[in-house]
């Protein structure tokens, strides 16, 4: 308390914890549930094998957090800057939208890895163009993102207003298929967080990034291009957005505009918040987001497997948010410390 | 320095008659010319299909009046510098919760089997929006008292309100009331067209939200705390009762706009509304309300609304486009007006 009130004036910090302990809740948390699992839900932790491949409750909760995963990962980064992406929902329908169509659509019929990349290509344009609406022109994250996120869905209702069905084998594997005897999604999920994880820490980007998120004023003294990390990170976070499109429509064998990615950034934002990435920017954890994409999926197959009646997932999802975030705000904390 | 010092201090103007553009004039001229042009350019090209007539231009409102009702409460909380993504949602728990409460189904809780009365239309509304105001006052509650980020927390509400209208029905509900039919034959002839209870709901809110938001102390309030929250505490002002009554009333506006809802569509839908957090925020920012609070208007999110409406009317309308082209079009002018906003508040600062 002394030492925060003694530091030159910067109230929009609060008191962090350190960080070793940036973990420590969520994955408590994650533990509380699958403890609860392992108490009231028989065959929870049941896993099978069939052909090969590996079958069961955990693996359904790894495989479909993928998606939210790969978005959290986007938008840890987008976070630790002090910003948030709105639009990673919309740009995922596009993505996939136009990776189908390219694939299927009689007119062009293209092969499958470059209609993957040119739908890659168009979420990493949505992220600049964030990027840039953000760093550039200096427009507040929320309503920068905002705009795609108005117009993303319109947009990807015109690249095809249809439902589009994806026949092509190897790109469902994408999706569907197997390495090792676990989802292939598992594996790209792992392997966009070994890359990501690799640059943040062997090179100095990480450390740009959460200077930009303490104090974007510093950092540009400090000889940090910040607009250009700003650019950066929301480029980064649209192409996870296309990849986490991509792997949605291959896993459906499926695109539909209307309802892909649908609520998808709240989920991702919750996972980043619930991971420990504060909010204000300048600390952010990226196992910790994915174990926070694990919690919202692991909560979801809990409920299911219980037979909840489904109605109540937002309700107890919603609770378990607020109390997370409450656990980690400050001022709640020292309710309890003075007594 | 003493000039700039003299416009930020309110004085009225010398000549009453003479008026004098100010910086902060600027965006709500700029809704009211875009709001005329695109008004002006729908009535001409579409002059064959009859869109110039007073009772499109009365459906303007009537159609979004939910839109129009909930934007006027959103304003109020982006005035104050925050954001309140629950109103979508609900929308559609308030609808539902009238539904249930006029057609009841026993349920269980605890293992007793609970039957409700069947609720006069009356009561039910009242209970909705009683049940509205207060989710917002909790929501209001946790973000003044903890802290917490107004985005976060109304995110996390819009979860649960929406999971509490999935609670009460996942499917939709009916009502029928011999006082619904009256209220929707009500109808007060203007010329050829008529005005109906929608639009006379919208119009006393709006007029209310106006008269609060310029002539009482709550409402100068709320624009000190978007202007300067810490400056507001130092002014003695009451910032903490304020900013929990700002959201509280935002669940109020956002609960009529449920009721306007569930009387348009004759039943309640929890799926209602789904989304329209965004389209409302973006009304208001059309609307020439500044996101960071302090600066902006009740009258500017009518226009804001009115040019929502009149895009959307215009392409129903047109009859060939597709409604995507809504979305599309109410994206571009989102963006048009933050890059305006944005150079208006730079050019304010140098």
């Amino acid at each position: 308390m002394t030492v925060a009130s003694a530091a030159p004036a910067t109230p929009k910090q609060p008191r962090r914890a350190p960080r070793s302990l940036v973990l420590l809740w969520p994955v408590l948390a994650l533990l509380f549930i699958l403890a609860f699992n392992l108490a009231f839900t028989p065959g929870f932790f049941h896993v099978e094998v069939k052909q090969g491949h590996l079958f069961g409750s955990l693996i359904d909760v790894l495989k479909n957090a993928a998606p939210v995963a790969l978005t959290g990962i986007g938008m840890t980064l987008v976070i630790a800057t002090g910003g948030v992406d709105l639009s990673v929902g919309t740009v995922m329908a596009i993505a996939g939208q136009l990776t189908v169509l390219l694939m299927e659509s009689e007119h062009y019929h293209w092969s499958m890895p470059t209609a993957c990349f040119a739908g890659l290509g168009v979420a990493l344009a949505c992220g600049i163009w964030n990027g840039i609406l953000v760093g550039y022109v200096q427009i507040q994250p929320i309503v920068a993102t905002l705009i795609l996120f108005v117009s993303g869905r319109g947009i990807a209702e015109l690249i095809s207003n249809d439902n589009l069905t994806a026949h092509s084998v190897p790109f469902q594997y994408l999706g569907r298929g197997f390495l090792f005897g676990l989802p292939f999604q598992i594996a790209i999920v792992i392997f966009v967080l070994l890359v990501v994880g690799l640059l943040m820490r062997r090179t100095a980007a990480g450390l740009f990034i959460e200077s930009v998120g303490n104090n974007p004023v510093a950092a540009r003294f400090a000889g940090i291009n910040e607009r250009f990390i700003k650019l950066l990170v929301y480029s980064f976070s649209g192409l996870c957005a296309g990849i986490a499109g991509i792997v949605v429509a291959s896993n459906n064998a499926n695109a539909d505009p209307h309802n892909t990615g649908l609520n998808v950034e709240l989920d991702a934002i919750l996972a980043v918040v619930i991971g420990g990435t504060s909010l204000l920017g300048g600390r952010y954890s990226l196992i910790g987001s994915i174990v926070g994409a694990l919690i919202i999926q692991a909560m979801d197959t809990t409920i299911l497997t219980r037979g909840v009646a489904v109605e109540w997932t937002l309700v107890v999802k919603a609770v378990v948010v607020v109390g997370v975030c409450l656990l980690q705000a400050p001022k709640f904390q020292r309710l309890f410390r003075r007594k | 320095m003493t000039e700039q010092a003299n416009q930020l201090v309110y004085a009225p103007p010398r000549h009453p008659w003479r008026f004098r553009l100010r910086a902060q004039h600027i965006p709500l001229l700029a809704t009211f010319v875009v709001c005329l042009m695109l008004y002006t350019a729908a009535c001409i090209y579409l002059r064959d299909r009859g869109f110039f007539s007073l009772s499109v231009f009365i459906s303007f409102f009537s159609d979004n009046a939910f839109l129009g009702l909930t934007a006027i409460g959103m304003t109020f909380v982006i005035l104050s510098g925050g954001i309140d993504l629950s109103v979508g949602s609900m929308i559609g728990f308030t609808s539902i919760l009238i539904a249930r409460l006029m057609n009841p189904e026993p349920f269980t809780l605890f293992h007793h089997t609970i039957t409700l009365p069947v609720f006069h239309p009356l009561v039910a509304i009242g209970v909705a929006l009683i049940a509205g105001s207060f989710l917002g006052l909790i929501q209001g509650v946790l973000i003044q008292f903890f802290e917490l980020a107004p985005f976060l927390v109304t995110l996390a509400g819009m979860f649960f309100i929406h999971g509490l209208a999935q609670v009460i029905s996942l499917s939709s509900i009916g009502i029928e009331h011999p006082l619904l039919d009256k209220l929707s034959d009500f109808a007060i002839p203007i010329g050829s067209a008529s005005v109906r209870f929608p639009e006379i709901v919208f119009a006393v809110v709006a007029l209310s939200a106006i008269y609060i938001s310029r002539y009482t102390k709550f409402g100068r309030t709320i624009y000190a705390i978007g202007g300067n929250e810490q400056s507001a505490i130092l002014m003695g002002l009451p910032v903490a009762r304020t900013k929990v009554l700002i959201y509280a009333l935002s669940g109020f506006c956002s609960a009529l706009g449920g009721v306007i809802y569930a009387l348009a569509k004759w039943s309640g839908q929890s799926e209602g509304g789904l989304g329209l957090e965004l389209d409302t925020i973006a009304a208001v920012v059309i609307g020439g309300t500044l996101l960071t609070g302090g600066l902006g208007s009740i009258l500017g999110t009518i226009l804001g609304v009115l040019i929502v409406s009149i895009i959307q009317a215009a392409i129903i309308f047109q009859g060939t486009l597709s409604s995507s082209w809504a979305r599309i079009m109410i994206g571009a002018l989102l963006f048009v007006f933050i890059v305006l906003q944005k150079i208006l508040s730079s050019r304010a600062r140098s």
